[in-house]
């Protein structure tokens, strides 16, 4: 995953050439994360509480989460032929059928980029997968596609028994389950947790509904940040299934008629909302978001003019990372630079499972 | 979602529903008797799912959580009905075992609380749910030897009221509903010399439950009791 290094170093815009600054990468309790807030209008940053989010909202705002579970992704299983490999979950599970992609033996303890290679692999091959016997359907680098000689019910079965979250590299012990959903997950189709709506509590959930701001869900299937191939990863974020509430566009068409915000708490619900809408504008209907399923293609970068996104919650992420290029979308580079000086400055932490920020 | 859902009351309601047209995630932890009640009701038209997990386990609940709203999608109704009495026969509760008082409330009380931790979170961002709690009047009344049951329930009817009230205009209805002495596996457990000609069946009290669920005059909070319940049009 994206913090594997037990601090990220950040070269600060503002200071002299060639002074660093460090993010930390500790996790940080879900009712203890601090918010850096960015205010494009007033151009300052400052860290509040999360649980203060309420306060700095507006009556008539909308707050718009994903609300994806997060699966057991990473599996291990081995070759006809005896070799080892990690399976992750790349998508979710349809029907019979896996989406994934191979790793090298070895488990968490190494970083994904100093895995070693996963087997290779052919259409047509057996491998078994915990107690799952799967056919390889499709092979493309480590990318496969599997389908499964189970019924759905045993599938989901064998998935939940043997497979764990996505690990990071650093921790000594395992990343349970439950500490990679946040209060609100329903169906299982994040591969990797939709971190930003981690600290929303339902004490932080339900003061902003007593605030007046509108709360709505998407479900967006949040995919791998880190394959283990270089080339892979600069493709990230791969297309990515997601499915829009018609109550979700009747709330996002209410806002903009009442002149309210529309928050994304997430880079994935940013990338399923702004993908419906170019859906919209290549139907000559801008705005003018289809409910249903649809598939998130945007790539966001600095140049993104967004269409339906006002402000944003999101983790603290550094300069080069694809998640502060999406930041960029929203706020002044030069600005997100000193917000993140700041978060620094606060010792906070830069861990996917960490502090935050929001940007208005 | 209905736990507990092999056989007895848990399984009549996973029935009912199922033939309403639901579709329904069963949850229990033995995978024979869940997988003919499963092929049961698909023989009728029905849709179900087995999901095979013990609400009294702590590492279960994401598992099961998961592979129910894997397999079914969004929970609308969650019910739970899986609950045990503890060691048999029932004993004084000064002859009860810590640790049997503790695994009593681990399956009637925290097991409940943690699911519907999961389940209820969605429900109230979605703006619609409900929660069951399958009571008993040992919660209300102190039957000698249902020490630990009756401290369960009584304790899970305090738990529904709390929600209820915490999740007020939520849209989220948690309910807890008493089904009157069934004639059921645990009933015999509790009363071996029982007459069951007495007790009521599974199968009318899934379908009265069903019914306070879908009366929109059952409001949150609300403890009811399925016998004294008449049907309202």
């Amino acid at each position: 995953m994206k913090f594997q290094r037990q601090a990220i170093r950040v070269v600060d815009a503002l200071r002299p050439r060639g002074t660093t600054i460090a993010l930390k990468a500790d996790e940080v309790s879900r009712h203890a994360v601090r918010l850096v807030v960015v205010d494009r209008a007033r151009e300052s940053v400052r860290v509040v509480a999360f649980g203060e989010l309420p306060a700095l909202l507006r009556a008539g705002d909308l707050v718009v989460v994903n609300d994806a579970a997060t699966l057991p992704a990473s599996l291990f299983g081995t070759t006809a032929r005896g070799e080892r490999f990690e399976l992750r979950l790349s998508a979710p599970i349809a029907g019979s059928r896996l989406y994934g992609v191979l790793l090298g033996e070895g488990d968490f303890h190494v970083r994904t980029e100093e895995r070693p290679t996963p087997p290779r692999i052919a259409a047509g091959d057996r491998l078994r997968i915990a107690a799952i016997d799967v056919v390889v359907e499709q092979v493309a680098g480590r990318r496969v596609t599997l389908v499964a000689a189970l019924s759905d019910d045993e599938l989901w079965q064998q998935i939940y028994a043997a497979g764990v979250a996505v690990q990071y590299a650093h921790r000594t012990e395992q990343l349970p389950l439950y500490a990679v959903q946040t209060a609100y997950a329903a169906r299982p189709w994040a591969v990797e947790m939709p971190s930003a709506g981690r600290a929303l509590t339902w004490d932080v959930l339900l003061g902003l509904r007593h605030a007046g701001v509108q709360i709505a869900t998407l479900t967006h299937a949040a995919g791998l940040s880190s394959t283990g191939d270089d080339a892979l990863d600069r493709a990230l974020p791969w297309p990515e299934r997601y499915e829009l509430p018609a109550a979700t566009i009747e709330a996002i068409e209410a806002t903009r008629a009442r002149g309210g915000r529309v928050i994304a708490v997430g880079t994935t619900v940013v990338r399923a909302l702004e993908s419906a809408a170019l859906e919209a504008e290549s139907r000559d209907a801008p705005l003018t978001l289809a409910a249903g399923s649809g598939i998130a293609t945007l790539r966001l970068d600095p140049h993104y003019r967004p269409r339906i996104i006002d402000g944003l919650v999101s983790g603290l992420h550094v300069p080069g990372e694809s998640h502060f290029e999406l930041l960029s979308a929203f706020a002044p580079r030069s600005l997100l630079v000193k917000a993140i000086a700041l978060a620094a400055q606060h010792n906070m932490s830069g861990h996917e499972l960490g502090d935050a920020c929001l940007v208005l | 979602m209905v736990t507990g859902a092999s056989r007895g009351l848990g399984r009549a309601l996973a029935e009912v529903l199922a033939a309403k047209g639901a579709r329904v995630a069963l949850v229990a932890r033995e995978a024979g008797p869940l997988a003919d009640v499963v092929a049961q009701i698909r023989g009728t038209g029905g849709i179900a799912h087995a999901v095979i997990g013990d609400v009294g386990d702590k590492q279960a609940a994401h598992r099961i959580a998961g592979q129910v709203q894997g397999l079914v999608g969004d929970v609308g109704i969650a019910i739970h009905n899986a609950s045990t009495l503890g060691p048999l026969p029932l004993r004084l509760l000064l002859d009860t075992e810590c640790e049997d008082l503790a695994a009593v409330l681990e399956t009637n009380l925290i097991g409940p609380f943690r699911l519907t931790k999961i389940f209820a979170g969605a429900m109230a961002l979605r703006g619609a749910g409900t929660i069951v709690h399958l009571s008993s009047d040992a919660a209300v009344e102190p039957y000698p030897r249902w020490g630990a049951y009756g401290v369960s329930k009584a304790a899970q009817d305090h738990l529904s009221r709390i929600l209820a009230a915490e999740l007020a205009e939520t849209g989220v209805r948690v309910l807890a509903i008493d089904p009157g002495e069934m004639d059921t596996k645990m009933h015999a457990d509790a009363i071996p010399d029982a007459d069951r000609t007495a007790l009521q069946r599974p199968k009318d009290v899934a379908a009265r439950i069903v019914a306070m669920i879908e009366s929109s005059t059952v409001l949150t909070g609300a403890r009811l009791s399925a016998p004294s319940w008449t049907v309202t049009p």
